[in-house]
């Protein structure tokens, strides 16, 4: 088990991570999300040993990590452009960990070379032992640096941003597969991503980070279904933002209101998601919007509308819903939130 | 014909230019050339031989072949750690330390060799301490190396530091994740990654190490048979009228200039492959 207990480290006047803690569950795949300078990748370094916080305890196994240099961590470390040694072939890059080590802990030439086979099959390069990384496409490259850190044996397997350099369909391939990997080997890692909708797929436990702090941690279930902060909201997908005001846990916007329980009375915000909202015709709906634009995406239609106080607002509904509807811009429509999310004010 | 293309020029203009070119070249750098060896073997091989087996400049050619031994590895190794830092750290003070790196290109080489004579020379800072343990810097050897070593000190660094710079520390970073120690990660990840950068620089490093003329000049007292280097033996030879000496001792400098040239075109040519693979990943 790996734990992180308040954690600081700040770069100049700039606090890249501000008091954080938090658990990395045996077996897990963990994902650090938030957007750039968020502090993800600084956490990273920070358990990999690259960083050194300026304060706080990080305890790998038990062990206060900071009597260990980064190379006695056994950690393994995916980087995010890969870093694979440029001089050396494949057989030799996923063998460097294994070669460095000193005395009765190196294995045999025999063995290192076995292991490195044995990677190399389970990241699907057996026959690319002999080429250099240049010659590799990226998703190649990907897996020739992952084969790389497993070849230690790593108790922690940390990735920085391990997709964000592929294509988006070969991204799409790697990502089951390193999942399905993860799985057999029975492996605790942790990995770095801005993209949302990875970090939901992926994980088993997602950190959402914001300004070096954690907002929340939780299942991607419940990081989606019930966040922790308007942050958490808006950075996991779309959302519409309403300026409300709340009651005795009954928030107002314009002429509609909603339940916002636990909300103190006062300013507050709303978050509907496009595909939160029910679009009907103009009369008896709860919300009375225009439309301004309908934009056709696949199997479903974007619709651009505006409130009556001029707030653009977005929503999202099923090809065959929009045909029922039969509205074209300029026209009256109402719209009926399924979900609201609402929180107070921040400030 | 040849296919037009829009950056093309009309033939006449192409003839031109390239005439301009190399008339250029054989003007200031082929003919020379050929005048060396012309002078040098203008009467036969026996007498080369004699005037570069003599006494005097044998002490020359020897003397030069070790202040390029000590100046060449002083400078790889201050050219590495001095690219490493640039490249590897930010620290204050890290644009000062680059310029100041260039400075002896800058520095006319009179005052290269003049700044030792005014710390070291019997007038200078350190002159009568040094008079007291009788220990001799200027006009000696040690003022030699010291000159050459300040005259030639930027070429592998310059090599060095845009190379290292652009390669960044995330290999360094990746070895040492992996558990290879602080010198274990520079010989088997930093140094194989520089190495063709390391080369050309300490190529050239050598060829000024072994022909530089201004700055030895001032600190050698040109003692003929003792602080004598190949250059300034060219210069008392030519004073002296002894044409087929001069130019004897000149064309091994020349030869000199021309290994080197041919040794980095073919070391390129060799391993174009592996280094055309360094640069593209």
């Amino acid at each position: 088990m790996i734990s992180v207990e308040r954690l600081v480290k700040r770069f100049g006047a700039f606090k890249a991570l501000d008091d954080v803690s938090l658990t990395v569950p045996e077996g897990k795949l963990m994902a650090l999300l938030g957007p750039s300078g968020s502090g993800k990748t600084t956490l990273l370094r920070c358990l990999a040993g690259l960083d050194h916080a300026d304060s706080g305890d990080i305890r790998l196994d038990g062990v206060d990590a900071a009597a260990l240099r980064a190379k006695d961590r056994r950690v393994g470390f995916v980087f995010q452009h890969y870093a694979l040694f440029r001089h050396m072939t494949v057989a030799d890059n996923v063998g460097f960990g294994l070669k460095v080590r000193k005395g009765k802990d190196r294995p045999p030439a025999h063995e290192i070379a076995e292991r490195v086979g044995r990677l190399l099959e389970l990241v699907q390069l057996a026959g690319l032992a002999g080429r250099y990384p240049s010659q590799l496409s990226g998703g190649q490259r990907q897996r020739v640096a992952l084969a790389r850190a497993l070849a230690v044996e790593p108790r922690l397997l940390l990735l920085d941003e391990p997709f964000g350099a592929l294509d988006a369909q070969v991204r799409k391939d790697l990502r089951r597969w390193l999942r399905r990997l993860h799985d057999d080997m029975g492996l605790t890692s942790v990995f770095v991503t801005h993209d949302q909708e990875e970090a939901l797929e992926l994980a088993d436990e997602v950190v959402v980070m914001n300004k070096g702090r954690i907002e929340q941690i939780g299942s991607p279930a419940e990081i989606y279904d019930h966040p922790a902060s308007p942050f958490v909201f808006q950075f996991l997908g779309n959302a519409n933002r309403l300026d409300c005001l709340v009651r005795q846990g009954v928030g107002a916007f314009g002429g509609w209101s909603f339940a916002a329980r636990g909300v103190p009375d006062g300013p507050g915000v709303a978050f509907v998601r496009p595909h939160d909202v029910e679009v009907g015709p103009a009369d008896g709906a709860a919300m009375a919007a225009t439309l301004r634009h309908a934009i056709v995406l696949g199997p479903t239609v974007r619709l651009e509308l505006s409130l009556p106080d001029q707030t653009p607002f977005e929503a999202e509904l099923g090809r065959e819903a929009f045909s029922r509807l039969d509205v074209s811009p300029g026209h009256a429509v109402g719209l009926t939130p399924r979900r609201v999310a609402a929180f107070p004010t921040q400030g | 014909m040849a296919r037009r293309i829009a950056t093309g020029d009309p033939t006449p203009v192409r003839w031109l230019l390239i005439t301009v070119a190399l008339g250029f070249l054989a003007v200031f750098l082929v003919l020379p050339l050929v005048a060396v060896l012309a002078e040098a073997f203008a009467k036969g091989v026996g007498a080369w031989w004699v005037a570069l087996s003599g006494e005097d400049s044998r002490a020359a050619i020897r003397l030069t072949l070790i202040v390029a031994a000590i100046a060449v590895p002083l400078n790889v190794a201050f050219g590495l750690c001095a690219s490493w830092a640039v490249a590897k750290y930010d620290f204050p003070g890290k644009s000062l330390l680059v310029s100041l790196i260039d400075l002896p290109f800058s520095v006319s080489p009179v005052i290269s060799g003049l700044v030792w004579v005014l710390l070291f020379g019997a007038q200078g800072l350190l002159g009568p301490w040094l008079q007291a343990h009788d220990l001799k810097v200027v006009f000696a050897i040690p003022g030699i190396v010291l000159a050459t070593v300040f005259v030639t000190f930027p070429f592998v660094a310059r090599e060095l530091i845009p190379l290292m710079e652009e390669q960044g520390r995330d290999e360094e970073e990746a070895a040492i994740v992996l558990g290879a120690g602080g010198l274990r990660t520079f010989w088997s990840v930093t140094l194989p990654n520089v190495k063709w950068g390391l080369l050309y620089g300490v190529l050239l490093c050598n060829a000024r190490a072994m022909g530089e003329f201004g700055a030895v000049s001032v600190v050698s007292g040109h003692i003929r048979g003792l602080t004598n280097t190949m250059p300034l033996h060219v210069e008392i030879l030519y004073n002296e009228y002894d044409f087929v000496g001069a130019f004897a001792v000149a064309s091994l400098l020349a030869l000199l200039a021309v290994v080197t040239l041919a040794a980095k075109t073919g070391l390129e040519w060799w391993h174009r492959d592996e280094i055309a693979a360094s640069r593209r990943h």
